[in-house]
Parts: structure tokens; sequence; C-alpha cells
């Protein structure tokens, strides 16, 4: 039983980073002079979009957790609602905490927004995915000896990859080497991604090495 | 020896201090310089040698160029000029160079004799001489700085239209040093050539001229390197360069005369030949022995210095288990060392080094000119920290072997602030092998300190919501029942006990949105100074507010931090001083008024200036007044044994005394970082490090993190350019030397040293000394990672322009983290 849910795991973690390999090949057939350090501002749109439907066509197909027992349109409709002010919450939030972390104020917006909204992509999305608009159980979630699937499990790895991969991706700024990508926030962009990237391949293998020791409370 | 865990680390610091010294007095190089430089009467130019008395040409050669223009591009590689790709993307240069009247070298940096770097400069082009060059090269990948041939190799061209070219005339790039443009250009505008210049004249310059001409600017450039010689170099008349110099001279002398006594033979022709290529073969010999002396560094000293600042980083590395987990008191190995063969034996084998060295070395050397019984105290002094830390690691192991034999060690688990506390220290010192991080230090310090709240805040996340969380210690289940939980964990690794004041719902949102008032006031600061290299061009806060069309908000802003100073530091005081601080700090905005920097709101209009002496000194009688009253409790506290509130009190009245110290020093648009430090300490104390109990490590390390980001903050830098010098004038008629310089020392250092005082208080009643302790490691880490670090950058492009300021910096902040480390333990005592 375990070792097909993590196999399913692994799946749906191969069609994300497809997606995202996707975006950045999908575009140039389109556009004209596309590439990702010239109009990043694009990519990260793109990018965003495709990892998002993905998250919500794994969210429909899969369905890791069994959905709530009332079911009404209404119900359905709020919960959606929901969803949607919580990522655009998730978005301003990260803004905010990019003007602190020293992000110009009023030039670049665009570009640090579009961050946030890829940060936010790369793990608000799968929270709301999977939890749901629910911030106990989110709270759950990321504090110690919460999660309580592998699916949550995977969820806490990925979204701090990604942060680590965003907050490692500001080192090379400083540097005077003068390349395309050391400029604000495209270095944070990459790093996020990478982040993710690398989060979405060790989890399943994370999970897989230590399946022994991982005992959930409701498996 | 028993000591004091905060004695052993002040006593620790002071010997790094010496370390540092000696090592700083190894690294920079006694200049090559002439003795001469202070005198500004120009000496005249050395007359053409003649064999008759017959020349009388004893002024200087008229110029060749009227105007010169420098055109020097950032990391131009030579063969981005002179390769394929010069002719795809620069084909009008790579026209000139090909075809045009110019002359064309590869000019080669030379570390340390680096001439160009961060002299970047462009004019318009309407010249009589059109230099273009590049301050350094690049690697493949973009990098520069190290010294490999595509980094040092730049392109360098002379254009002129008074070069004469011959077509189909192609030569190929000579390798020159970048030091030879100094001298060319001097003699090509008709100047002297400056007398510390260890460079020789690029000769194509002059070819197109006469014989005599040549002859005669050659002459010049070797009689001043020649002079140069002499005065650096005791045996310079066994110096290859020399000896041919002389023999040149004397040809010369003999060519003018014949050249006077109208002979146009081919004699005359074949010694002007010989002649010239004497001179040329002496400038290139003079040249060369002189930049490397230059590049000498006293390796020998900084070894020295370096092993007694590794030996007691060492020493207190090994120590920390120990000062960390158990008493106050160490137990430090001193007898036994000096009773040791092991002692005798390092002892003998150093001196024989020291004589081995001594006797061979060829350059100069500090510690060889030492007289003996110094040098040899120096070796006592290593060989004992040796002894020190064997018998230590010894002590040490058998300890945890006996431990493990006995019983498993509970084992203390880091918490993730330990972690992130941890790495980011490592990080930065690091992060210091890199010249833009170097350059761009601040930038790390907001980030660690950014990173550092947002963790924090994390940390009140779990500890607002409990039932999130495992860990009991870090919980605020105090926040229902303290009385409960204050018994057990005041057991634990000293902590202040929690305020009294009922924690209700509003303090829980308090310390919920600390963490980010924090990190609003660092992101407000920030851009009030921008420094650095790269953002230092970008207009901030500061610059708005001392220009002088804003005088009325900068005197509102001056006046709104002083009265949050007074609220933020009075809370502590007794009565009389808080009367005094409130006079003093009036005075501080009469002084800023009586300077011209601020207006009075009942005086808008513009008055007489004056140096504003009266006011500066009536603000020091105040903190000279206060820091009384403080030392005067801390000696009561020590004759009225554990009598824990007043010594508080003294360290509080100490901390206010330098606050205000600090408000009279820093610049009045620099206040609000004095207010917004308050602010934070205030808020840090009684919304995170109280009620999530931290430890006196981690509080200390936090402290240091930011102590350092407000040194940035204020609008220092690590370039020597930065330093504030007004703050040495406060209160003085004329300059005097050693309060300029403590004033100086102290407006620099502000952040850190208020910072660290703020943690003496803080931390007073139970866990000062092993503060001191980990304040002491802490600061040590970086001045001896940042020793070895130069020491194997010294051939690095930018070792003088970025480094060694760096290094300068660091050497001053650990003497003060030594007098800090004096302090408390002298508080404490």
């Amino acid at each position: 039983m375990k070792d097909t849910d993590i196999k399913r795991l692994l799946y749906a973690h191969l069609l994300c980073i497809f997606s995202i390999i996707l975006s950045i090949f999908i575009p140039s057939v389109f556009l004209e002079n596309f590439s990702i350090l010239e109009t990043h501002l694009m990519w990260l749109c793109i990018c965003s979009v495709f990892v998002t439907a993905v998250n919500l066509v794994l969210y429909l197909v899969v369905k890791p957790n069994i959905s709530s027992k009332r079911n009404s349109l209404s119900h359905k409709v709020t919960r959606i609602l929901k969803c949607c002010i919580y990522f655009l919450m998730s978005c301003f939030s990260f803004h905010v905490i990019f003007v602190l972390y020293g992000a110009p104020l009023i030039e670049l917006v665009l570009e640090t927004f579009s961050f946030a909204v890829l940060l936010s992509t790369f793990t608000t999305v799968p929270c709301l995915c999977l939890l749901g608009p629910n911030i106990k159980a989110w709270l759950r979630v990321f504090s110690r000896n919460g999660v309580t699937s592998i699916w949550e499990n995977s969820l806490q790895i990925t979204t701090i990859s990604s942060f680590v991969g965003a907050w490692l991706g500001a080192f090379p700024i400083p540097l005077d080497w003068e390349r395309p990508w050391q400029v604000w926030p495209i270095s944070c962009t990459l790093g996020a991604t990478f982040g993710y990237v690398a989060g979405l391949v060790i989890s399943p293998l994370w999970i897989y090495w230590n399946r022994k020791q991982l005992t959930y409370k409701n498996n | 020896m028993r000591l004091g865990s905060g004695a052993f680390a002040a006593s620790c610091v002071a010997i790094e201090v010496l370390g540092v010294a000696i090592f700083l007095r190894g690294f920079f190089p006694a200049p090559v310089r002439s003795s001469s430089r202070t005198e500004h009467r120009a000496e005249p130019p050395a007359p053409e040698p003649a064999a008759g008395a017959h020349s009388n040409w004893t002024k200087l050669p008229p110029p060749l160029f009227n105007k010169v223009v420098i055109v020097l591009i950032d990391a131009l590689r030579d063969d981005f000029v002179f390769g394929s790709k010069g002719v795809k993307y620069m084909p009008y240069t790579s026209y000139l160079v090909e075809k045009g009247a110019s002359h064309s070298f590869v000019a080669e940096a030379k570390p340390p004799t680096v001439t160009m770097p961060r002299i970047k400069e462009r004019e318009t082009l309407s010249p009589s001489l059109l230099v273009l060059c590049g301050d350094h090269g690049m690697s493949e990948t973009g990098s520069h700085g190290a010294s490999s041939t595509e980094e040092v190799s730049t392109p360098l061209i002379l254009i002129s239209s008074s070069f004469e070219r011959r077509p189909g005339d192609i030569r190929h790039p000579k390798r020159v040093q970048q030091t030879d443009l100094a001298a060319t250009l001097a003699i090509g505008l008709g100047l002297p050539i400056p007398k510390d210049s260890v460079g020789s004249l690029l000769f194509p310059v002059v070819e197109g001229k006469p014989v005599r001409e040549q002859l005669r600017f050659l002459h010049l450039n070797t009689v001043q390197l020649s002079k140069l010689l002499q005065e650096n170099m005791p045996s310079y008349e066994k110096d290859p360069g020399f000896e041919q110099f002389k023999m040149a001279e004397r040809l010369h002398g003999n060519w003018v005369k014949l050249h006077l006594e109208e002979n146009r033979s081919d004699v005359l022709l074949s010694l002007g030949t010989k002649v010239l290529r004497q001179y040329l073969g002496a400038l290139k010999t003079l040249s060369l022995s002189l930049s490397t002396q230059v590049a000498q560094y006293d390796i020998y000293s900084m070894a020295v210095g370096t092993v007694v600042v590794l030996e007691v980083l060492t020493l207190l590395l090994l120590s920390t288990p120990q000062a960390l987990c158990r008493g106050a008191d160490l137990e430090v190995p001193l007898r036994s060392p000096v009773f040791s063969l092991l002692f005798y034996l390092v002892f003998l084998v150093l001196s024989a080094i020291h004589v081995i060295v001594c006797t061979s070395a060829t350059s100069s050397c500090y510690l060889c000119s030492l007289p003996w019984p110094v040098a040899g105290g120096l070796m006592v002094l290593v060989s004992a920290l040796l002894c020190a830390i064997v018998s230590t690691l010894t002590r040490t192991v058998i300890e945890s072997t006996l431990l493990r034999k006995n019983a498993a060690l509970p084992s203390s688990r880091w918490s993730e602030m330990d972690l992130l506390l941890m790495l980011g220290t490592a990080g930065h010192v690091l992060s210091l092998g890199a010249s833009s991080f170097v350059e761009e230090e601040h930038q790390t310090w907001y980030f660690l300190v950014n990173t550092l709240c947002l963790a924090l805040s994390q940390e009140t996340c779990r500890s607002c919501f409990p039932g999130d969380d495992s860990k009991p210690q870090h919980s605020v289940h105090m926040l229902q029942d303290s009385a409960v939980y204050r018994a057990p964990i005041l057991h634990r690794a000293g902590h202040t006990s929690p305020s009294s004041e009922a924690l209700g719902g509003h303090t829980r949102w308090a310390i919920l949105a600390s963490p980010w008032l924090v990190l609003a006031c660092c992101r407000l600061l920030r851009s009030l100074n921008q420094t650095g290299v790269q953002g230092a061009h970008r207009p901030d806060l500061g610059l708005w507010l001392t220009s002088s069309d804003h005088k009325v908000e900068l005197s509102g802003l001056a006046a709104l931090s002083l009265l949050v100073i007074f609220l933020l530091v009075q809370r502590g005081c007794s009565l009389v001083s808080r009367a005094a601080l409130a006079l003093g700090l009036l005075g501080v905005f009469c002084y800023r008024a009586a300077i011209g920097n601020v207006l009075f709101p009942w005086q808008p209009g513009n008055k007489g200036f004056s140096k504003g002496i009266i006011e500066a000194r009536f603000v020091y009688v105040f903190v000279l007044g206060i820091l009384f009253t403080g030392t005067k409790d801390l000696l009561k506290s020590q004759v009225i044994a554990a009598d824990f509130k007043i010594k508080t009190v003294g360290l509080w009245e100490i901390y206010s005394g330098l606050v205000l110290l600090a408000a009279l020093l820093l610049r009045p648009h620099n206040l609000p970082v004095l207010a917004f430090s308050l602010l934070i300490q205030t808020v840090m104390t009684k919304f995170i490090w109280k009620p999530l109990r931290h430890d006196a490590a981690e509080i200390t390390v936090m402290h240091y993190w930011f102590g350092q980001a407000f040194f940035y903050f204020q609008g220092n830098s690590n370039n020597i350019a930065t330093i504030d010098i007004s703050a040495g004038f406060v209160g003085l008629d004329t300059y005097m030397e050693i309060p300029a310089t403590f004033l100086t020392v102290f407006g620099t250092y502000v952040g850190p040293v208020l910072w660290a005082s703020h943690l003496a208080h803080f931390l007073s009643s139970e866990a000062s000394s092993r503060a001191c302790f980990c304040y002491a490691l802490i600061c040590s880490v970086p001045v001896a990672t940042y020793l070895i670090l130069v020491t194997s950058l010294r051939y690095h492009l930018f070792i003088w322009s970025v480094f060694s300021p760096k290094l300068l910096y660091e050497g001053m902040h650990l003497l003060i983290t030594a007098a800090l480390c004096a302090l408390f333990t002298a508080a404490d005592q």
C-alpha cells in the first residue's frame, strides 16, 4: 500500500517537473525572442500558470485527501473564493517580505510582485490544493511531528526547499560579475525554481528511504 | 590557575590584539618612497650629463602633449582589443591600433603595485593624447581579482597625432607594467616624474623626437629611479641596475660632448644607439628591483602574528564547552606549561628558528629588528600558549572518555535558532574571502538580521499557538501558567525571570508583532544611508536630509529622535541621571543648532555659526557625570555583595552615558539610527528575549549581529573614506590627537559598542561572564579567519583597495572588543 502511494507521489512530482520544463520550451515555439533571462517576466507568468494548472489537475485526479463531507455548491464556491483570497494574501505578504529584505520599494515593483506570485505558486498553491483554506491544518503540517501522510510530508519538503532556494538565490547579487542573471529578482526566482525542483525530486526518494521509520497517525 | 570565564576571555582577546598588531606590522610593507616627500620645494631637474662643462640644458624638456584624456574601461582584457574580438566589437579602436598614429601595449597589473583599480574616469574626446586602458582584465567566467594572466593583462593604447606611423608597420603589443603609465604621462606633459613612481618610460612614445631629447628623457627617469633605490636599499651600489645607470650616464656625457662639438659622424649615431640601449636596460632592471621590494611582505612577522591569534582562538574554542556548560570558573592550565619539558623544547626550537630566519633574511623584518628580550618574550608567549592548548586538549579528551564511561550525556540538541546563528556567522566569515562581499558586507549583515527576524517570528508563532509544538522549553506555556514553569527553567542556563506583569492577550499580540516591527525599522534604516560600492551612488534619505533645503525637516527629525532616545533610556536611570540625561540631550540639540546643522523653532533665520565649543563641553560634563554615577553604583554593588539591583542600575547608567555621548557625536541625520537602535533593543528585550527565554549564548550572538548591522546602518563601510572624522572635533578648539582619536573611534563604532553595553546590562544579573566569553569568541573568529584569508590573498589585485582597509577595520574592532571585554569583566568582579 505504501509503496504504491510513494509511486503515485513520484509520478505526480515528475509531472510537476515536466510542467516547469515545458514552461521553458513551449513558449519559444509560439513567441519570438523568448528567453528566460531577457523576457523574464513572461517566463515567470507562464511558469506560475503551468505549475498551478498541473497542481490543480493533480488535485482533481489523484485526490490524496478524502474530501470533506459537505459537498454543497455554495460550500464549494466559498471554498474556492477563500482559496483565491489566501493565494492573493500570500502573494502580498511575500511581496512585503521581499521589500523588507531590501527589494526596491518603487522601482521593479512588477518584477518583485511576479517573484512573489511564483514563490506563492511553489508553496501556497500546493498547500491550498492539499489542505484547503484551513490555517489550523497548515500550522499542524508545518510544526514538528505534525504530518499525517506522505503527501503532507512531501509538501513540507518542497515548500521548505523552495524557500531555501529563494534565500540562497540572493547570495550572488552583491558579486561584481555583472552577469544578466544577477539582476534582481532573476537569481532569486531561479533559486526558488531550482529549490522547488530539488524538493520535488528529493521528497519521494527521502520518503522511500525512510519508509520504515515513518509512521503516520492515519496510516 | 582558576580564572573566571570572563577574565579568561578578556585576557585572550588582549593577547589576540597583540597578535593582530604584529601581523599588521608585517603585512603593511615599509613603503618604497622618497624621504624628501615632505619638502614642498621642487627640486631642480637633474642636468644633462656632460663630460665637459659645455652643456647648459638644465631645464625640463618641453612637454610633448598639451592635454591628456584617459579612457579607463572596467575589466578590459587585452584580447578584447588586440584579439579577434577586438576587430569585431571595437572596429574603430582596432583600426587605430593597426593603422593609426598610436602605440599599443599590454599593461600588466602587478599586485600589489596596483595603480588602476577604482580610478574610473571618462571625459570627452578632444585630445592631444588619448589613453585607452583597462583597470584589470577578467577570467573566462567573468571574475577578477586573482593573479592569472587573463586577469592582470589589460590593453594600453596611446593615441596621438604626434605619433608617426609608417604604413605597413605591424607591431605586436609589448608587455609593459601599468606603473609605467605615470612616468610616461609625466614626461609627456613636461612635468617632473613623481618621486615615488617605480615605473619606467614607455620608450615608443618619445621615439619620434631627436636623439638628444630621447636621451634626456631616459636620463631623467633613470635618475629618479636610482634616487628611489638609494633611499630604499642600503646596498644600492651593488645593484646591477645602478651599475648600468652609472655606465649609461658616463656614455651619455661622452655623447653630449661629441654632439656639442658638432660631430655628425657615424660615431655619434652608433654611440647614441648604445647609450639608448644601456639606459633602457638600466631602467628595466631598476624598475624591477624596486617593484619587487614593494611586493615583499614581511612573512615572518605575519606568520608569528597569525600563530598567536590562532593559538588563542583554539584555546577559546577548546574551553567553550567548559565555559558554557559548567560554572563560571575555568581551569586555565598555566602552571603546568611553565615547568613542562614540552614548553622548553618548543621554546628552544622557536628561538632557533628565529635566529635562522633573522640571520638569513635579505629584506627588512620587523621581528628581527626588535631587541632580543622582546622577541624572546614573544617566543615564550607562543610556546606557553601551545602547551596550554595541548594540556586543555588532553584534559578534554580524558574527561569526555570518562563521561562516556560513566553516563550518557543528556544530548543537548541544537535548536533551529542555534543552527541559524551558527551558520550565519560561519557564512559571513567565509564570505570575507571574496572582494565583492567585503565591499558589500552591509548587505550580508542586513540579510542575516532579516533572516534572524523571520526566524524569530516563526518562533514567536510557534510559542504563541501552543499545542503545535512538542518542545517545552521554547513554548510560551508560561503565558498560561508561568509559576509552574518558572522553577525548572531557571535552573537551565541563565535566564532572566519573566517579567511579573500579566501576560494577557495584548502581550501575545505584541510578541507576535515585534519581529515585524524590528524588520520594518531595519528597512527604514537601510534606506537612510546607502553604503558599499554598488549602491553608493543611489540617492538616500540621509542625503536628502542633509541638503540645505530640508533643514526644517532635519531639525524636526533630530528633535523627535532625541525625544525618543530620552523616553527609552530614562526608565532605567536614577532621578539625578535622568535629569542629567534630559539636559544633556537638550545640549546636543543646542550644539547642532550652534554649528548650524539644525534650526531652533524660535530662531528660524540664519545667524552666525560658532564651533559650538561651549554647548559640546556642556554635554561632555553630563556624559562624564552619568558615567561617574554608574561607576559609583558598580563599585557600591561590589562592596555590598549580591546586590544585583544596584549593579543593574549602574550598568544601565553607564549605558545611558554612552548613548548621550553617541547622540552628541552622530550627525543629526544619523540620530534616528540611535533612536531605532534603542527602540529595537527595548522591543527585543521586552517581547522576545524575556518571554522566549533565549540562552545567554544566543542573546550574545544576536547582539553581535545587530551591532554589526548598526555599524553599517550608520553609513559606515569597509572603505576608509566613510569614517566621519568630524566626530573628532566636537567640542575641541584645535586638533588634539588623543581625544580626537578616541572620539572618532567611538563615533565610528557606536553600533557595536552600544549593543555590547546593552548586552552587559541585560545579562548582568546572572550570565555576564558567559556572555563575555561568547562575545570574545564570536568577535575573534572573524579576525582570525580574516588573517588567514588575507595572507593567502596577498597577491590579489584588490589587496590594497579592498582587503587591507577591511583588515584595519577588523583590527580596530578587535581592539574595541578587548576594551569591552575588560569592562565586562571589571563590572563583574
